[in-house]
């Protein structure tokens, strides 16, 4: 392989560089324009720091807005739909990789026919459904259809297939039954697995927007993206310092949990990506 | 696989066959709770919603009458479908383009790469963690607009990104490349992970220089990662909807206007759901072709490789 420090590496590193530059850059304006007195958010030519850094509109927005109950609605809604969409299809997953029962083949064809329906075109009649079970404007309105995940069972289906019968033969022998031997081995085996779709699935479910949007007219049951959405349509008018010290604290959830989730979360893209194969 | 732990049959009644498959009377049980949620919220809607198709039905399920396929006739009678649909192909071929290229450049740099490899997966990466509203909010208020946005603000131009029916769609493109390219750069970046590293050691040795083991180990060796990622790439773009509503709101002119967007105005701001669902159908058969076009293409490649 190449040296440490090889003309190669360093043209790398300078193409690298320049990319991270350009891909880091909004970003960082938006971290830039949150932190200028209001006043001097669009003055020509741009300047990167106004005349004092100043929290001032994050205390604002966090003082005066709904950014604090959206940031709790989206965090309640996506660890419900994380945790019911994983223990739910783990479960069907087993049942249909290690399990017998009449119709299995049937069902699972259902299932893995699902897995090619995309959920915005059923935007119009899941929304009459909801209309007619009364659960708009309720958090199970936006729980529920996120946890109709075939993809997950699929992914999950795979992985439950390769795992050795030997481990659970061990427990069968002792006198364990089905339930036991998937709470107490087969799950706690899985971990990685379960570690990955857990985070693509919670970050699917924190970033999704046109469900929730449809669903959600009511400002105290809204998620953060839908929250966000009307809030700079309305109330906040053009004042961009706390436009943006808005995105900033709604990005930057899944930031941080990138930094300190990033081999799981790269580990869960690459499964669930490589599961459409 | 044959199993070696073979227990005596007198001290051990488990079998293998028992554990693989049995217990007829759980296995129902286990699946149960997925199911219900599964047909109640993904079957019926999709039942539901091919019924809605051929009603004539609001918003409020009232004036429920069947109409066959008037809607649809009248969808393909319709040239804003057309349009939308043609945007929505547009925007398809425009962003899947870049975004497999980039997610491949960004994937070589970084696997090269020995320093900070936090680093360079957070800015290619972080991008597709933020939320479609951030990021369009970002965009249309911060980076796109003349004078103090980003980008005419470092050019020194005065460009009407969003705004220009010549520009508008562009713009739309190079916002969603910027905020996902980061999904086919991690799996691009695992696909040159698990390529073995004495290919490359052998082909040190023969004296291949580094773009021969680029052009004959590397690139043929990711063939199968890039098809999948086309695919994935095409079903993603063909469903655009958040962004382009969030920042154009499908103008100007009509020109940004997406086949999702233009159902979700016909069915939430129109109130014409059966029409809507018709519109939907349209592109779920469309969505269908290519998932079914993508299963035979791996099909064919799985058994010319085995």
């Amino acid at each position: 392989m190449t040296k440490r420090f090889s003309p190669g590496q360093l043209v790398l590193m300078v193409v690298a560089l320049a990319f991270a530059v350009i891909w880091l850059a909004p970003i960082a304006w938006a971290v830039a324009t949150s932190l200028k007195p209001e006043s001097e958010t669009t003055k020509i030519p741009l300047q990167w720091f106004g005349s004092e850094l100043t929290l001032d509109s994050y205390r604002l927005v966090l003082g005066t807005g709904g950014i604090v109950k959206w940031a709790i609605n989206s965090t309640v809604t996506s660890l419900v739909v994380t945790f019911l969409t994983v223990l739910f299809s783990a479960m069907a997953a087993y049942g249909f990789a290690r399990t017998q029962f009449k119709g299995q083949r049937g069902l699972l064809a259902v299932i893995l026919a699902g897995i090619m329906v995309p959920p915005q075109v059923l935007m119009a009649p899941l929304f009459a459904e909801m209309v007619a079970l009364g659960l708009v404007d309720t958090w199970w309105s936006i729980i529920l259809p996120q946890v109709a995940a075939p993809l997950i069972v699929y992914i999950l289906y795979k992985f439950f297939q390769d795992v050795p019968p030997e481990l659970e033969q061990a427990a069968f022998v002792d006198g364990a039954g089905r339930w036991r031997v998937f709470f107490t081995i087969v799950l706690p085996l899985s971990r990685p697995v379960l570690a990955a779709v857990s985070i693509y699935t919670f970050i699917g479910s924190w970033n999704n927007f046109l469900w929730p949007f449809l669903v959600s007219t009511d400002p105290n049951t809204m998620t953060l993206p839908v929250g966000l959405a009307n809030v700079v349509q309305g109330t906040f008018g053009l004042r961009y310092a706390q436009i943006m010290a808005s995105v900033v604290l709604a990005g930057l959830p899944l930031l941080v949990i990138f930094v300190l989730f990033q081999r799981q979360i790269v580990r869960g893209v690459a499964h669930t990506g490589l599961a459409g194969q | 696989m044959t199993t070696t732990v073979a227990a005596p049959a007198a001290a051990a009644p488990v079998t293998e066959a028992k554990v693989r498959r049995g217990w007829t009377q759980h296995g129902m049980l286990f699946v149960a709770p997925f199911l219900l949620i599964y047909v109640a919220f993904l079957v019926w809607p999709v039942l539901l919603g091919l019924r809605m198709s051929l009603s004539s039905v609001n918003v409020a399920g009232t004036n429920n009458h069947f109409i066959g396929f008037g809607n649809y006739a009248e969808a393909f009678s319709d040239p804003l479908m057309w349009h939308s649909l043609w945007n929505t192909v547009v925007f398809t071929v425009l962003s899947t383009i870049p975004l497999v290229l980039l997610g491949l450049v960004f994937a070589l740099l970084v696997h090269n790469l020995r320093f900070v490899q936090w680093l360079w997966r957070l800015s290619f990466f972080g991008p597709f963690l933020l939320p479609s509203a951030v990021v369009s909010i970002l965009w249309l208020q911060m980076i796109y607009p003349p004078g103090y946005g980003l980008i005419n603000g470092t050019l020194g131009t005065d460009v009407p990104w969003l705004t220009d029916t010549s520009t508008a769609m562009l713009s739309v493109v190079l916002t969603t490349v910027w905020w996902t390219v980061g999904f086919n750069f991690l799996l691009y970046l695992a696909a040159l992970q698990s390529i073995p590293q004495h290919l490359y050691e052998a082909a040190a040795i023969d004296g291949a220089s580094a773009w021969q083991r680029l052009r004959s180990i590397t690139l043929p060796l990711l063939g199968r990662t890039t098809a999948l990622i086309v695919v994935l790439q095409l079903l993603a773009s063909l469903k655009v909807f958040d962004q382009i509503y969030l920042m154009t709101a499908g103008g100007p002119e009509n020109s940004t206007r997406s086949i999702i967007e233009y159902a979700y105005d016909m069915g939430f701001t129109g109130y014409r759901t059966g029409y809507a669902s018709a519109v939907s159908y349209i592109l779920f058969v469309l969505i269908v072709i290519v998932s079914l076009v993508q299963l035979r293409l791996f099909r064919k490649r799985a058994e010319v490789s085995s």
